[in-house]
C-alpha cells in the first residue's frame, strides 16, 4: 500500500499545444494542492491535527475529516478528485477508490484494483458537448418560439380581453333589447289571447245547440226502437226488454222499475217519453249494437279524430306557447298521452263523433292575431338565446383567462389542448389544464388520471412541474394522480409516461414554453478546470 | 406477499368476496378454529384422565439400541407399536405406530439428515409394573409404567419428563368405514371403478364383485381380529367435513394421534413456529391451541396462536437448571396445547408445564432432547436435521426490494439512486410482476425485455439480483414449464385423479409434487441458465406463496384429499414449502456445477429448512407492533435451528411514517436477514425519498450493517457448522438467569452483541437489560462501560441503536464501508477488543472467498482465533489444515477498557518486532493501535506493556 504519491502528468488542452505536469498527491484538486505540500508536515484541513507527510495517502486514516487520504480509501468520509482530462473532473467518494468500479472515466480512481478501466474521458467529453450543443440549440430554439408563444399568448390574451369587454358590451345591448321584445311580445298576446278564447266560446255554444239536437234525434230514434208494437207508446214490457237499464243492476229489471223508469206511468207517448229518456240514456244499448255485441265497428271512425285533434287544441293559448318551447321528451309524452287514451268505447258513441269534435278553425282575424303574437315570441326565443350563448362566452374566456399560465402566459398555448401518447398498453392523453386520461389501446373505458390541480415544481422553478389529481380511486388506495414534468423542448410533445408508485403516475413533456435563455455560447466550450 | 390486486378481472371478481371483504386485519373466519377442525376438536373433547392404554410388557424386544413394546388400548382392542431409541448426544426417541395399520401411516421422510445414530439401551430392572431402562448418561433413566402406560424420564430422582401422564394418547386406529359395502366401494375406489366402468364397460359385473369380495374380506379380516372391541361411536367429521364452501372427503376416515408431555418444574417452554407471538408460549387454557399448519394468512394479527406461513414441531423448556427440547415429526396439520399448573414436587409447590401434540394423520414420532444446557439441545436437534447452510457473504448485507420494480428502467434508475444517496445495497428483487403473465421462469417481454444486460449492469458494479419464482404454475399449453410438468405427470392430483388445480396469480393453476424426488430433480433442472433464459450467476430465487397458497382453497391452501402420489396432502402439507426451497436451492447449485452457494428465500418452511436458505416473516404491516414483533419471531426460528430470519424492513402492507420506516431499518440492521419490502399499493419508500435527515439516518444504519458484515459471516460459519442460532434470546447465553427467560425486546448477537432496538414511537429512552453478574458491557457508539446484571435507562435519539458489545469479546469489523459487500472484499480489519473485569478478551474471524463451497470441498478458509490475555493480543490459527489466502489486512486495533499503555509492539510470525503508534482516550479508556498492517490470515502478536 505504499503508492502514496503520484506524479500527475496531465495534458492540458492539447488544442492550446503545450502541456505542463503538476505534482501532487493522487486525489487532490488543482484547487487544493497548496495544502499538500512535499515533505512538509501536512495538517488536516480541519485544523484538528498535524501529522508527517507521509502519511498522506498512507491508506491509513489520520484526520477526521479525511483530508490526509486524498487518494485512498481509508476514510469513511474521504473524497477523490478525478481530473478527467479531456471531460468534466468530479469528485467520488473514497468508498469508490479501487472497489474493481470504473468511476473516474480517466480510470485514476482504479490504479490497485485489478479493475481493467478504458479511459473514456475523451469520448464522455465529445458526447457531453455534442449533447450540451444540442441542448443549446434545442433551447436556443425552443427559446425563440417561447417568444413567440409570449408575444402570441400577449396578443391572444389582448384580444381575449378585447373580446370580453366587447361582449359585456354587446351583453348590455342585447339584454336591453330582450327586454324590449318581451313588451313586444306581451302586447301582441293579450289581442290573441281574447280572440282565442272568444272562438271557444262561440265553438262552446254551438257544441251543445248541436249535442242538445242529437239528443233529441237520439231519443226519437230510440223511442222507436223501444216502440215494438208500433203504438206511439212505449210501455213497461217494452221497456223491460232492455235489461241493461236495471237500476239496482240486481239482473232483472221488474215491472216496477221499468214503471219507475217511465216516470211511474206503464207507457209513455213520444213526447213524454223526455223524462224516461233522461234516466235512461246512460245505459241504454241500441238493440242492433246488441245483437253483434262482439264487432266493434267505430274503431276507425275514432281513431280519426285523433290526428284530427291536433289543429283544434282544447288547450288554453298559455299552454299552446309552451308546447312550442317543449323539448322532445314533452313532445314524447304528449305523444304518448294520445297513444294512452283508452280505445273508444261503444258505451259513448256520441264523442266519437269526429264533426262535432273538431272545433272549427279559427277565422281569419284570430288567425292573424295569433300569426303575429308568435313572431313576437320566436323574436323574443331567439334574443334570450343569443344573451345565454354570449354569457357562456364571456364565463369561457374569464375561465381561461383565470389561469396561471406562467410568468409571461407562455402556456398558453397548451390550453385547450390534447397531447397524446401511445404506449404498448394504453394511449395517455394529456390536456393541460384540463386533465390527464389513459385508455386501453384494446376496447375498455377511459381512466382519469387527474384534474388539473397546481403548478407544482420547487420553489425556485415552479413553473417546471404540473399536478393532476382527484383522478379515478384506486382499489384500497388513493385516487390516481400525475405529475407532469416539463422540460425545454422544440416541440410540444409527451414524452414517456410511467407509474413509479401505484396509482402515482409521472409524464414527462416536452415544450419550448419551459426553454430558458441559452447561456453565452463560450460556456460550453469551457474546458473545466483545465 | 399476497393476493391482492394485480389479480386479472375475472380473478378478481370471483375473489372478491371471499378476500377481500375485511381491509384492515386478517379474516379470522376464513381460518379454522380447533372446533372447525373435526379431528383437533374430537381430541380436544378427550380430557385427561386414567389412559386407557397399557403396556403389555411381555411383547418387549431389547436389541442393542432398540426396545419395542405393544400397547393395547382396553377400550377397542386396538394394539400399537411403541418403539424406544436412544440416540447418540442425549437424546431419546419415541416412535408410536399402529402395530398391523389397515394401511401404511405416513412417516415423514428427508428432514432428517440421517437415520440419526444410536447407542445402547440398558435394561436396568423389570417387573410386572413396567421396567427401567438407563439412559447412559448420568444418572438418567426411563421408567416405562404397564398400566396406564407412562413414560418417565428421570435424572436422579427427578422427573425431567413424563409421556402419556395425563392420559391423551389418541390413537385413532385407521378402519373401514361402517356403512354399507356399496357405499365403501364408491367413497374409498370411486374413482378407480369409474375408470375400470368406462374401459370395460362389458366386464363391470365381474369385476365389481371382485372388487367387492376383496373388501368384504377385509372386513371379515378386521372384525376377527378384533372380535371384543366396543363399538366405537362415529364422530362427526370423521369420514367428511366441509369448511365454509370446502370439503374434505377423508376416503381414509379417522386417523389423528396425540400425546401428552409433561415438564416437571417448568414454567417456560419456547419454540414452535411460526406464530406471531411472544417469545415464551403462553398457556392455551381457555383458548386456541397453538396451530402448526402452513397457510397464506392475509394481514395477520399479532400475539395470535393462528398459524402462520411455515411450521417447525419443536418446543424448547427451559429452567436455570435444565433445558430440553420435543421434536415432533409429523408433516400434518398440528395443534399444540400448553398449559401450566403447579403441583407438589418435593414438598415444595412448583410450576409445571403440560404440552399436548395433536396432529390430524402420520405416527407418532417424537425426539426428546434432554440438553442439559441451551447450546446441548440446539446441538442434539442441529444433529437431526442438520444446521444453517452457508449463504453467500452477500446475502448478510442489505436487499432492496418492493412489489414491484416495474421495469429495466426503474431498476437501473433504483440502483443509481443507492449510489447518488450513497448507501450500499447488495441485492434488488423482483417480484412477480417481472414475469409474463406471472409464469416463473420467463420475463415480461416488454418491461424486461433485455434481463442479461439488466443483470450484466449490476454484476458491473458487483451487485445482484433475485427473481420470485412461485411453485404454482400457470395452466397454458404454450408454457413450457405447464407443457412439461403435465407430460412428465408431475402434478399434484385431485381426489378423483386428475391434475389439481386452483387459482392463484396466474390464475388458473397447476402445483408440481415436490415431494416427488423426480419432480425436484426436474425442477432443479429449470434453474440452468440455458433452460431460465436471460439468468446470469448474479441471479438468485425466491420462492413465495409455497404453503401452497391456493386462492380458492380451503383456508387458501390446497384441499386436504388432493393426492401425491400415494399419500394424501393432509400427510404431507407442512412439508411442501421445505420441498420447494430443497429443489429450488439445489437448482442453483447445479447450474453452478456444485460450485456456488445458493441463495433462496422461503416463506414457507418446516423443521429442516434451515438446509436451504432463509425465511422471512412474511407479510407483515407497516405497524408499530410488528416491527416490535420481528424480534420474538426470529428469536423463536432461531432456537429451532432456522437462523437465516428477517422480517419486511418498513412493514409490507400500509404505508410507514418516516419515524417507522427508519426505526425498522435501524432493527433491521442488526437482524439476520435484512431487506425492505413494499405492498404494491404504497407510495414508493426508498430510503432517499424523505428528506436528507432521513436518508442519512437510513444511510447510517445500513452503514453500520455493512461494517459488522465480517461478524455476520463468522456467526453465520459458526450456525453452520453447530447449529448455534446467529440471533440469541438472552436466556440462551444467560440460562441460569430467570431475569432473562421472558425478555423479547432485545436479543443478543452470536454472544458478543446485545442489541435493544427503539420500536416505539416518538420514544426518548429505551430500557435494556444487560446481563450477567460481574460482565461488563460497552456502547458501540460511545465506548461507554455498564455493568451486568442490571436494567440500563439509554435516552435515545432518531440517531440512536442502542448496541452493547460484551466485555470479553473480540468483534472484528470492515469500517470502508463501499457501493455492495462485494466491493469490501479485499479491504482491512478494525479488531473492537473490549476487555472483561479480569483483563482479558477473546474472538474469532472468519474469511474465505464469501460465495463457493471451496471452504467447505478444498478447506480453504482462514478461521482465526483472537485471544487478548495479560497485555497480549495475538491471532493463532483455529484451523490449520486449511488453506487460503486474503488481502485483508489489519488496520487497526481498539481496546476499550484498557489502561493507557508506555508502549506497543507487533511481533509477526517471522519474529520481528516493530512499535506501534497509538492514540489513548482516558475517559472512555479506549486505546487505537495504528496500522499494525499485518495480513489477516497470519499469526502475530502484539504485546502492551
Amino acid at each position: 500500500m505504499s503508492c502514496a504519491y503520484l506524479l500527475l502528468a496531465l495534458s492540458l488542452s492539447v488544442c492550446l499545444g503545450y502541456a505542463v505536469e503538476v505534482q501532487r498527491p493522487r486525489g487532490v484538486p488543482l484547487s487544493k494542492r497548496q495544502f499538500y505540500e512535499e515533505n512538509k508536515p501536512f495538517t488536516c484541513l480541519d485544523g484538528s491535527r498535524t501529522i508527517p507527510f507521509d502519511r498522506v495517502n498512507d491508506d491509513y486514516c489520520d484526520c477526521k475529516d479525511g483530508s490526509d487520504e486524498p487518494g485512498t480509501a481509508a476514510c469513511p468520509n474521504g473524497s477523490f478528485h478525478c481530473t478527467n482530462a479531456g471531460y468534466k473532473p468530479s469528485f467520488i467518494p473514497s468508498s469508490r477508490i479501487n472497489d474493481g468500479i470504473c468511476d473516474c472515466c480517466d480510470t485514476t480512481d482504479e490504479y490497485n484494483s485489478g479493475a481493467t478501466c478504458q479511459n473514456t474521458c475523451r469520448e464522455m467529453g465529445r458526447q457531453e458537448r455534442e449533447l450540451l450543443q444540442k441542448q443549446a440549440e434545442i433551447a436556443k430554439e425552443g427559446f425563440l418560439l417561447k417568444q413567440q408563444l409570449i408575444n402570441e399568448a400577449k396578443r391572444q390574451q389582448e384580444e381575449k380581453q378585447g373580446k370580453l369587454s366587447e361582449m359585456q358590451t354587446n351583453r348590455k345591448t342585447m339584454e336591453d333589447k330582450l327586454e324590449a321584445l318581451r313588451t313586444v311580445k306581451e302586447v301582441a298576446e293579450q289581442p290573441e289571447k281574447e280572440a282565442k278564447e272568444r272562438h271557444l266560446k262561440a265553438w262552446e255554444d254551438q257544441k251543445a245547440i248541436i249535442h242538445a239536437e242529437k239528443d233529441k234525434a237520439k231519443m226519437a230514434e230510440v223511442f222507436l226502437e223501444l216502440d215494438d208494437d208500433e203504438d206511439g207508446y212505449v210501455s213497461v214490457a217494452e221497456l223491460q226488454s232492455h235489461s241493461e237499464l236495471d237500476p239496482d243492476s240486481d239482473g232483472a229489471l221488474t215491472e216496477v222499475e221499468a214503471q219507475g223508469l217511465l216516470g211511474g206511468v206503464d207507457k209513455v207517448d213520444a213526447s213524454s217519453f223526455e223524462t224516461a229518456w233522461v234516466s235512461i240514456k246512460e245505459k241504454y244499448i241500441s238493440e242492433s249494437q246488441a245483437d253483434s255485441a262482439a264487432v266493434d265497428p267505430p274503431a276507425e271512425e275514432t281513431r280519426q279524430p285523433v290526428p284530427d285533434n291536433e289543429p283544434y287544441p282544447e288547450d288554453d293559448p298559455v299552454d299552446e306557447e309552451d308546447e312550442n318551447e317543449d323539448d322532445d321528451e314533452d313532445e314524447e309524452d304528449y305523444r304518448d298521452e294520445d297513444g294512452d287514451k283508452p280505445p273508444p268505447s261503444v258505451h259513448t258513441p256520441e264523442k266519437s263523433e269526429p264533426d262535432e269534435d273538431a272545433m272549427p278553425p279559427y277565422d281569419a282575424h284570430t288567425k292573424a292575431l295569433i300569426d303575429a303574437a308568435q313572431k313576437t315570441r320566436d323574436d323574443f326565443d331567439e334574443a334570450e338565446r343569443a344573451l345565454r350563448e354570449v354569457d357562456d362566452q364571456i364565463k369561457s374566456i374569464e375561465k381561461e383567462l383565470s389561469f396561471d399560465f406562467g410568468p409571461s402566459g407562455e402556456f398558453t398555448h397548451l390550453y385547450s389542448q390534447c397531447y397524446e401518447l401511445s404506449t404498448s398498453e394504453y394511449v395517455y392523453k394529456l390536456c393541460p389544464f384540463n386533465r390527464v386520461s389513459q385508455k386501453p389501446k384494446y376496447g375498455g373505458s377511459e381512466t382519469n388520471l387527474g384534474s388539473w390541480g397546481s403548478w407544482a415544481g420547487p420553489e425556485d422553478s415552479l413553473y417546471s412541474a404540473m399536478k393532476y389529481d382527484h383522478g379515478t380511486g384506486c382499489w384500497q388506495g388513493p385516487n390516481r394522480s400525475t405529475t407532469v414534468k416539463l422540460t425545454c423542448g422544440k416541440e410540444t410533445v409527451v414524452m414517456s409516461t410511467s407509474e413509479p408508485s401505484r396509482c402515482e403516475y409521472l409524464m414527462e413533456f416536452t415544450t419550448p414554453a419551459v426553454c430558458q435563455e441559452p447561456l453565452p455560447d463560450h460556456v460550453l466550450h469551457d474546458p473545466g478546470e483545465l | 406477499m399476497y393476493m391482492q390486486t394485480c389479480v386479472m378481472g375475472l380473478l378478481l371478481v370471483a375473489l372478491l368476496p371471499v378476500l377481500f371483504s375485511i381491509a384492515d386485519a386478517v379474516d379470522r373466519s376464513n381460518f379454522k378454529t380447533c372446533d372447525q377442525s373435526a379431528f383437533c376438536k374430537r381430541q380436544r373433547d378427550v380430557k385427561p384422565g386414567q389412559s386407557p392404554y397399557r403396556a403389555l410388557l411381555e411383547t418387549m424386544e431389547l436389541s442393542e439400541a432398540r426396545l419395542t413394546l405393544q400397547l393395547i388400548n382396553d377400550n377397542n382392542k386396538v394394539r400399537l407399536l411403541l418403539e424406544l431409541y436412544r440416540l447418540q448426544g442425549n437424546m431419546t426417541r419415541v416412535r408410536i405406530n399402529e402395530l398391523k395399520p389397515l394401511r401404511p401411516r405416513y412417516e415423514v421422510p428427508d428432514v432428517l439428515i440421517q437415520e440419526p445414530p444410536t447407542e445402547s439401551l440398558l435394561l436396568l430392572e423389570r417387573d410386572e409394573h413396567g421396567m427401567v431402562l438407563s439412559l447412559g448418561v448420568d444418572d438418567q433413566r426411563l421408567i416405562i409404567n404397564a398400566r396406564p402406560f407412562r413414560l418417565d424420564i428421570m435424572d436422579g430422582p427427578k422427573v425431567l419428563l413424563s409421556l402419556n401422564s395425563r392420559g391423551l394418547l389418541v390413537f385413532e386406529h385407521l378402519r373401514l368405514r361402517k356403512d354399507t359395502i356399496s357405499h365403501k366401494i364408491s367413497s374409498t375406489v370411486g374413482s378407480m371403478w369409474d375408470k375400470i366402468k368406462s374401459v370395460f364397460s362389458s366386464k363391470t359385473e365381474a369385476d365389481a364383485e371382485g372388487v367387492e369380495n376383496d373388501v368384504e374380506q377385509n372386513e371379515a379380516e378386521k372384525v376377527e381380529e378384533v372380535e371384543e372391541v366396543t363399538e366405537e361411536e362415529e364422530q362427526p367429521g370423521m369420514w367428511e367435513e366441509t369448511f365454509k364452501s370446502h370439503s374434505d372427503a377423508k376416503p381414509s376416515g379417522p386417523s389423528s394421534i396425540s400425546l401428552d408431555f409433561s415438564f416437571p418444574g417448568v414454567d417456560h417452554v419456547y419454540g414452535i413456529p411460526e406464530h406471531a407471538d411472544s417469545l415464551k408460549l403462553r398457556t392455551t387454557d381457555g383458548g386456541e391451541p397453538y396451530r402448526l399448519y402452513n397457510l397464506d394468512v392475509f394481514q395477520y394479527e399479532l400475539y395470535n396462536p393462528m398459524a402462520l406461513y411455515g411450521a417447525v414441531p419443536v418446543l424448547l423448556s427451559h429452567t436455570a437448571e435444565r433445558t430440553m427440547g420435543l421434536f415432533w415429526l409429523n408433516a400434518a396439520e398440528t395443534w399444540v396445547d400448553i398449559s401450566s399448573s403447579r403441583a407438589v414436587q418435593g414438598g415444595g409447590d412448583a410450576p409445571q408445564t403440560d404440552v399436548r401434540w395433536i396432529s390430524e394423520s402420520g405416527i407418532i414420532d417424537v425426539f426428546i432432547m434432554l440438553g442439559p444446557r441451551p447450546t446441548d439441545v440446539i446441538s442434539q436437534y442441529a444433529s437431526l436435521t442438520g444446521t444453517q447452510s452457508f449463504p453467500p457473504l452477500s446475502a448478510l448485507a442489505y436487499h432492496q426490494c418492493r412489489w414491484n420494480y416495474n421495469d429495466q428502467e426503474d431498476v437501473q434508475a433504483v440502483d443509481n439512486g443507492f449510489d447518488e444517496y450513497d448507501i450500499p445495497y447488495d441485492f434488488i428483487w423482483l417480484d412477480i410482476e417481472h414475469t409474463d403473465g406471472k409464469r416463473y421462469f420467463t420475463w415480461d417481454p416488454n418491461k424486461f425485455s433485455q434481463p442479461r444486460e439488466m443483470l450484466q449492469n449490476l454484476k458491473d458494479k458487483k451487485r445482484k439480483m433475485v427473481t420470485i419464482v412461485d411453485p404454482h404454475i400457470k395452466v397454458d399449453s404454450s408454457y413450457k414449464i405447464h407443457k412439461e410438468i403435465r407430460s412428465k405427470d408431475f402434478y399434484i392430483k385431485n381426489k378423483d385423479g386428475g391434475d389439481y388445480e386452483g387459482w392463484c396469480w396466474p390464475g388458473n393453476a397447476g402445483y408440481p409434487d415436490f415431494t416427488n424426488p423426480e419432480m425436484r430433480a426436474w425442477w432443479a433442472t429449470m434453474f440452468a441458465y440455458d433452460q431460465y433464459e436471460g439468468t446470469m450467476d448474479n441471479l438468485y430465487t425466491w420462492n413465495d406463496m409455497n404453503e401452497p397458497s391456493v386462492f380458492n382453497g380451503p383456508e387458501v391452501t390446497m384441499h386436504k384429499d388432493a393426492l401425491h402420489g400415494g399419500w394424501e396432502h393432509r400427510d404431507v402439507h407442512n412439508l411442501y414449502g421445505f420441498y420447494v426451497q430443497m429443489a429450488t436451492a439445489q437448482g442453483l447449485i447445479q447450474r453452478s456445477g456444485g460450485v456456488e452457494r445458493p441463495f433462496v428465500l422461503t416463506r414457507a418452511f418446516f423443521a429442516g429448512s434451515q438446509r436451504y436458505g432463509a425465511v422471512w416473516t412474511g407479510d407483515n404491516a407497516a405497524e408499530w407492533g410488528h416491527l416490535k414483533m420481528s424480534i420474538p419471531m426470529c428469536l423463536s426460528l432461531g432456537l429451532v435451528g432456522i437462523s437465516f430470519c428477517g422480517a419486511d424492513v418498513g412493514g409490507f402492507f400500509k404505508t410507514p411514517s418516516p419515524e417507522l420506516l427508519v426505526r425498522w431499518y435501524q432493527a433491521g440492521a442488526y437482524q439476520p436477514f435484512f431487506r425492505a419490502h413494499a405492498h404494491l399499493d404504497t407510495p414508493r419508500r426508498e430510503p432517499w425519498l424523505f428528506g436528507p435527515e432521513n436518508t442519512a439516518l437510513i444511510r447510517e444504519a445500513v452503514r453500520q450493517r455493512y461494517t459488522l458484515l465480517p461478524y455476520w459471516y463468522q456467526l453465520f460459519y459458526n450456525a453452520h457448522r453447530t447449529g448455534q442460532p446467529v440471533m440469541r434470546p438472552l436466556w440462551l447465553e444467560y440460562p441460569g438467569d430467570p431475569a432473562t427467560f421472558a425478555i423479547e425486546d432485545e436479543f443478543l448477537l452470536g454472544k458478543d452483541l446485545l442489541v435493544h432496538p427503539v420500536t416505539d414511537e416518538g420514544s426518548h429512552g429505551v430500557t435494556a437489560f444487560l446481563p450477567g453478574e460481574g460482565e461488563v458491557w460497552y456502547d458501540v457508539h460511545t465506548y461507554k462501560k455498564h455493568q451486568g446484571n442490571l436494567n440500563l435507562y439509554i435516552p435515545v435519539t432518531m440517531n440512536s441503536i442502542p448496541v452493547f458489545q460484551r466485555g470479553g469479546s473480540i468483534i472484528t469489523r470492515k469500517e470502508r464501508v463501499r457501493r455492495s459487500s462485494s466491493c469490501m472484499e479485499d479491504d482491512p480489519y478494525t479488531l473492537y477488543v473490549a476487555v472483561n473485569a479480569q483483563g482479558t478478551a477473546e474472538g474469532e474471524l472468519y474469511i474465505d472467498d464469501g460465495h463457493t463451497f471451496n471452504y467447505e470441498k478444498q478447506n480453504q478458509f482462514i478461521h482465526r482465533r483472537l485471544t487478548f490475555t495479560e497485555g497480549s493480543l495475538s491471532s493463532s490459527n483455529l484451523s490449520p489444515d486449511s488453506q487460503f489466502s486474503t488481502a485483508s489486512w489489519v488496520e487497526k486495533v481498539i481496546f476499550i477498557g484498557v489502561p493507557k499503555p508506555s508502549a506497543a509492539t507487533l511481533r509477526t510470525a517471522d519474529g520481528a518486532e516493530s512499535p506501534l503508534e497509538f492514540e489513548f482516550d482516558p475517559a472512555s479508556e479506549l486505546l487505537a493501535l495504528r496500522k499494525p498492517g499485518v495480513n489477516a490470515g497470519a499469526d502475530w502478536t502484539i504485546h502492551l506493556r
